[in-house]
């Protein structure tokens, strides 16, 4: 073995108490900071895993804009005062082409029309204002698992009957309607139809169950006295969600129309999450440095410890590099074991949380193990015990043998 | 026979608390085997002279010559190599590593070195320590020693390298007549056989009188 390493292994051993005590500064550092980051992961990931409860990855429309000039830099300019929107068309032409476009991009796992009507609910004298999904059941069970979180009756039952509604469960509760209930609807075109109650679906989220049904898409394309090619939105689900915003743009190229990712078009709980994001990111990083402080008052005290050896080693022909390869390798094996130790309290601390039941749509505190946090974690407290190292160490190669010889 | 060791006009200055002038004009010659006393009284400048010659002190007007090669101005790094092959020194208050066992203490600078396998170097330390009487002490802890038997480990450590010079201060200051005869008879055997160099310094009549040849210091400055 090099002798640097050899040296390093006894003060390291001959010192169990202090390499402990670092060692434990390390552990409780890395798997609070682990912990921290991955219960963040799973905050995000249950937020945005009851947000696709009702709205897609990627929404495709026809979004009314100001006319621009037919003929671009002819040199003359048309003077428009007050220059207004025509609400012309907000449909997209050819539903039917757009999906097949779509769907031909890498990263799509599914596409679906989607028509939303404005609509009343009326039960005898009570009226509520709401919006009908009109939808493919297939398709927007799979974009949205609309079945994991039904109340009662079956979404099922949607595609055997054209005139069934699926409402949400504050929308029954206001009705005091039932599986099995007729329900009125109204639409803003005027159009009055009367519903069968096939199911209530339940997401927790109560600005959806207060106010959303689904209802087959010809029929919502029937209530707004429209035909079958009327189709306001494009739905679109991506493989990673993260890629939402990116892939959004290209289909907003590819086809022409308005592509909006979700976290476009939910900007506020964006900056909700992005702050709660900053937060922890900032604590749990301050308390891996003060791991590192731990480690770099040990190695000082240490190094003041062991000035003696020093001056010896130096005065044998040990060159400062050497020196500083003894003490950063003392940090570097602290480091490792306050990493190994923070990983399996980190497990811990998760398999714990992991387990316990808040209840709710959240069901188990929403938790897991990320492999990019804890990767992160190790580099991380590796870099700082080895930069928390390095400094002591330095100090010590500089240490001069004679002015130590003569005290 | 050559020269291992030659100074040219050294002088080294103390600022602090006062302007002070430690060493004057120390210009001398040692010759490959001589095996030489230093003595004078105490605050006399040898132990600032012999750090000097160890390389170990820098700051110093003058020339420093270890094997014929100019050493003043190298660089720390270049003096460390040299020290480690060629210079083997005993310190005036016995320097071991504590926690480390005798034996180990005396391989260490052989281990630095990397001339021999750490199994031969092992051989040649027990060889070392059993020169000075020590070898039933080898796997004890450097800190469990009496002073005496750490100072003998000291000089063991200080032989292992086969060092071309040995520098010694006060080198038996600790032990009794016994152990320094054979300290002395050591040194002397390591002169006549094996032509390394001994600068001892000492405050015993009697080693310095025995040895080859004799520099006194006085306030500075080799009087004899
Ligand atoms: N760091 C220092 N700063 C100022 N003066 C110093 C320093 N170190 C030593 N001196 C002075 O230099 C002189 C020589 O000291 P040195 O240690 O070389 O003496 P010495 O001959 O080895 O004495 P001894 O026999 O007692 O060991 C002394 O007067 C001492 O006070
Ligand atoms: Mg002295």
């Amino acid at each position: 073995m090099n002798i640097n390493l050899d040296i390093a292994k006894t003060y390291i051993f001959s010192n169990k108490k202090l390499t402990a005590v670092a060692a434990m500064g390390v552990v409780l550092g890395m798997s609070i900071y682990i912990f921290m980051n991955c219960m963040m992961v799973g905050f995000d990931k249950s937020s945005s895993a009851s947000m696709f409860k009702s709205i897609p990855h990627i929404r495709v429309y026809n979004d009314d804009v100001i006319s621009a000039p037919l003929i671009k830099d002819s040199g003359k300019q048309f003077v428009i005062i007050n220059p207004k929107v025509v609400p012309r068309t907000n449909t997209i032409t050819n539903p039917k082409l757009v999906a097949a476009t779509i769907l031909k991009q890498n990263n799509i796992s599914i596409v679906t029309p989607q028509v939303n009507a404005s609509v009343f609910y009326n039960n005898g004298k009570s009226q509520i204002a709401g919006i009908a999904n009109g939808v493919l059941p297939d398709e927007a069970n799979q974009m949205y698992n609309i079945k994991s979180f039904m109340a009662d009756g079956d979404f099922d039952l949607l595609k055997t009957n054209i005139n069934g509604i699926v409402i949400g469960s504050g929308i029954a509760t206001k009705m005091n309607a039932t599986i099995g209930d007729n329900l009125n609807l109204t639409s803003s075109k005027g159009i009055n139809k009367t519903f069968k109650v096939v199911g209530i679906s339940k997401t927790n989220n109560s600005k959806v169950d207060n106010i959303s049904s689904y209802i087959n898409l010809a029929v919502a394309q029937q209530l707004l006295k429209e035909s079958a090619s009327y189709v306001t939105d494009m739905n679109v689900n991506v493989t990673d969600p993260e890629d939402a915003e990116k892939i959004a743009k290209q289909l907003s190229t590819l086809t022409g129309y308005k592509a909006e990712g979700w976290k476009q078009a939910n900007e506020s709980l964006m900056a909700a999450f992005k702050m709660r994001k900053i937060v922890i990111t900032f604590v749990s990083f301050t308390i891996l440095i003060v791991a590192g402080f731990g480690i770099y008052n040990i190695l000082n005290m240490t190094v003041s410890q062991k000035i003696n050896d020093i001056a010896i080693l130096k005065a044998m022909g040990f060159k400062g590099k050497d020196v500083i390869k003894i003490f950063v390798t003392q940090a570097i094996s602290i480091g490792i074991l306050g990493v190994i130790g923070g990983v399996i309290m980190a497990t811990g601390l998760i398999t714990i949380l992991k387990n316990i039941y808040i209840g709710g749509d959240i069901g188990y505190f929403p938790i897991d193990y990320e492999p990019t946090k804890y990767l992160l974690g190790i580099v991380i407290g590796m870099v700082i015990t080895f930069f928390a190292g390095y400094m002591p160490a330095k100090k010590a190669s500089k240490v001069d043998p004679v002015s130590i010889f003569r005290k | 026979m050559k020269t291992i060791l030659k100074t040219e006009n050294i002088n080294k200055f103390f600022h602090d608390p006062v302007e002070f002038q430690v060493l004057k004009n120390i210009s001398f010659e040692v010759q490959q085997g001589e095996f030489l006393s230093m003595v004078g009284k105490s605050g006399s400048g040898k132990s600032t002279l012999l750090y000097i010659l160890s390389t170990m002190d820098t700051d110093f007007k003058g020339q420093l010559f270890i094997d014929q090669e100019n050493v003043t101005g190298y660089d720390q790094d270049k003096l460390a190599r040299i020290r480690n092959e060629k210079i083997g020194f005993v310190f005036q208050f016995h320097y071991l590593l504590a926690e480390f066992t005798c034996l180990k203490n005396v391989m260490i600078p052989a281990l630095k070195l990397g001339k021999y396998s750490e199994k031969e170097i092992e051989e040649r330390a027990y060889e070392k320590l059993k020169i000075l009487g020590l070898a039933d002490q080898a796997l004890k802890l450097a800190s469990k020693l009496s002073g005496g038997q750490q100072q003998r480990v000291a000089i063991a450590r200080a032989l292992i390298n086969d060092p071309l010079l040995i520098m010694g201060d006060e080198p038996t200051g600790n032990l009794d007549s016994k152990n320094s005869n054979i300290v002395f008879d050591t040194f002397q055997e390591l002169t006549r056989n094996y032509h390394q160099t001994i600068i001892a310094v000492t405050h015993d009549e009697d080693f310095a009188k025995r040895s080859d040849r004799i520099i006194e210091m006085k306030d500075g400055e080799i009087i004899v």
